[in-house]
């Protein structure tokens, strides 16, 4: 069998499924986002540029930018340090650290269709007698409205706890490994020196967990870009989704396939802007690190 | 010092295991307690008979969408390995001159998040003719161009001498894979194929833009269908709930070791 035979019997089946999953869709998209085209998937009339002119005018959607970017600025700083604050208690224990280990990493096998359902009916139901609000009223605090509160507005942290909760252990893991991957000689130089337990911490610990940090932030980052599952099952309800805290996703899934006719131009326009956004950002990652 | 670390950690699991807790608590009491104006942490009874009832109850097509996304996770774990597999050997072991350009083929589609293009990739699905087809919530799902690198990656490393041992044995290309590195990848394999399944199992959006007959429904849509809609029982949606992440607890229990190595494999790329 000839090396080009056997290369294409390896390969060929995965780079044509790439090509009709992956490149055709977003080629197509590219396409459509020139065009009119409501429910159907083919284009019908040419507009130019008008789908991304209202797009990036047009208020619903760079809204959405600005939930993403309210949604990133409490889950990413916040998974980072606690996830790294596990990660060191947890190898810092030697009795019964795989308990603890297996414990915080459970959630992991939840969805975040049965974690909506706990935060949204038991935790935070906003009921009297809902465990946030017995919580409160240890406190002599009045009963919230957790998810359906605006001003303020409380639902971001129905949002962020639930979304802390199932990504927290994922994240430790990773930590886990960056930490296990440091020489132990770096901490007996340093206990040489005469370092304290949180120098050590400044000095080794930290520099050497750089390859993983800028890793698990940029993992969260792209994950609070795609923010749908916890959005949707959360604020979604029989009569619809709010007006507010609709992050990119939740607004192109309700432009492309939502129940008020289906606009398939503007959705196109729309995961257009979003794919350019993501990649720019992970080239410039990519640049930034290398450096 | 060590004292408070044990009991920071204490708190930390009980904080992590009481929604579990609720999950279960809730599926077995009464619709009257769980809007009851105290909360108590234990229920006052606990009703088994809620089970009965829960797949008694023609509303709620838990035992079809539990076999339906038992499909999918099972089909797109196998196929991905498969294919990704296959892949990764044949970018990092088969010398040709279209080698690199097909490498970059595949890492270039890693800069883009599948779920950013799920209206494009609906628009493709659905011209296929596969909306609320077991094809459609299975198949576009298979090309991880991440897979496919994670293989590359470790394939790079595998022990070369196995191979020209048995390339001298006579075998190609194709018999070295599946007699020689299949075989002794199989951990890799394992921690890859854990990783696929629970992330098949628990994948919320693709299934909602694909699955829109109740038939075709995966547990996740179905879950959602009732939570939003919050047309059944409080409790039989949360018995439901605990019924639904059952074969994920097992999992976790029985490959947990695989799936650790998984997490930092696919985690971090070197």
């Amino acid at each position: 069998m000839s090396h080009a035979r056997a290369f294409w019997l390896f390969v060929g089946p995965f780079a044509a499924g790439l090509l009709v999953f992956v490149y055709v869709p977003i080629g197509w998209s590219v396409l459509l986002s020139f065009f009119d085209a409501r429910n159907t998937v083919t284009p019908v009339e040419f507009v130019g540029l008008r789908n991304y002119a209202d797009m990036l005018t047009d208020g619903p959607f760079l809204r959405s930018l600005g939930t993403f970017s309210v949604f990133a600025a409490f889950i990413v700083p916040l998974t980072f340090v606690l996830a790294l604050v596990l990660a060191l208690l947890v190898s810092q224990i030697s009795f019964m650290q795989a308990f603890f280990r297996s414990v915080f990493f459970l959630p992991t096998a939840c969805s975040y269709v049965v974690a909506s359902l706990v935060w949204k009916l038991s935790v935070f139901n906003g009921l009297r007698s809902g465990l946030a609000n017995t919580v409160l009223s240890w406190f002599g605090a009045d009963p919230v409205a957790w998810t359906v509160s605006t001003s303020p507005p409380w639902y971001w942290l129905v949002l962020v706890t639930l979304r802390l909760w199932l990504q927290l252990g994922f994240y430790m893991i990773l930590f886990i490994a960056g930490l296990q991957r440091i020489p132990p000689v770096l901490y007996e130089a340093a206990a040489l020196d005469g370092a304290r337990s949180w120098q050590a911490f400044r000095f080794v610990t930290l520099p050497q967990l750089r390859t993983t940090s800028v890793a698990v932030l940029l993992l969260l980052l792209i994950g609070a870009y795609q923010a749908f599952d916890e959005f949707y099952n959360v604020l979604g309800t029989d009569r619809g989704y709010p007006p507010f805290a609709r992050p990119p996703l939740i607004y192109l899934y309700y432009t492309a396939l939502g129940s008020g006719g289906q606009d398939f131009g503007h959705g196109s326009a729309g995961a257009v802007i979003l794919t350019v956004l993501i990649v720019g950002v992970t080239l410039l990652q990519g640049r930034v690190v290398r450096r | 010092m060590k004292a408070l670390r044990y009991l920071a950690l204490s708190i930390a699991a009980v904080l992590f295991l009481v929604p579990f807790y609720l999950v279960v608590r809730n599926g077995l009491v009464s619709e009257a307690e769980i809007s009851a104006a105290s909360w108590t942490f234990l229920p006052s009874s606990v009703r088994w008979e809620n089970f009965a009832e829960l797949f008694s109850d023609p509303a709620v097509p838990l035992v079809r969408s539990m076999v339906n996304s038992l499909v999918v996770a099972v089909l797109q774990t196998l196929g991905q390995l498969l294919l990704c597999s296959l892949a990764g050997y044949g970018l990092a072991r088969i010398p040709y001159r279209y080698s690199g350009v097909m490498f970059y083929f595949v890492v270039a589609t890693l800069m883009i998040p599948a779920a950013v293009t799920f209206v494009p990739t609906f628009v493709v699905v659905s011209t296929l003719g596969w909306v609320s087809d077991l094809r459609g919530l299975v198949i576009p799902g298979l090309f991880s161009g991440f897979t496919a690198f994670l293989f590359r990656q470790y394939f790079l490393n595998f022990p070369r001498e196995l191979e020209e041992a048995a390339r001298i044995d006579g075998l190609g290309h194709w018999g070295t894979f599946w007699r020689v590195v299949v075989p002794n990848s199989r951990g890799f394999f394992a921690a890859l194929g854990v990783i696929a399944f629970v992330t098949s199992w628990n994948q919320f959006l693709w299934p909602l833009v694909i699955a829109q007959d109740q038939e075709s429904w995966t547990v996740q849509v179905a879950l959602s269908t009732f939570l939003t809609a919050q047309s059944i029982n409080v409790h039989e949606l949360f018995l439901a709930a605990a019924v639904s992440i059952t074969p994920l607890v097992i999992v976790f229990v029985a490959m947990q070791r695989w799936l650790v190595r998984g997490v930092a494999e696919t985690g971090i790329k070197e």
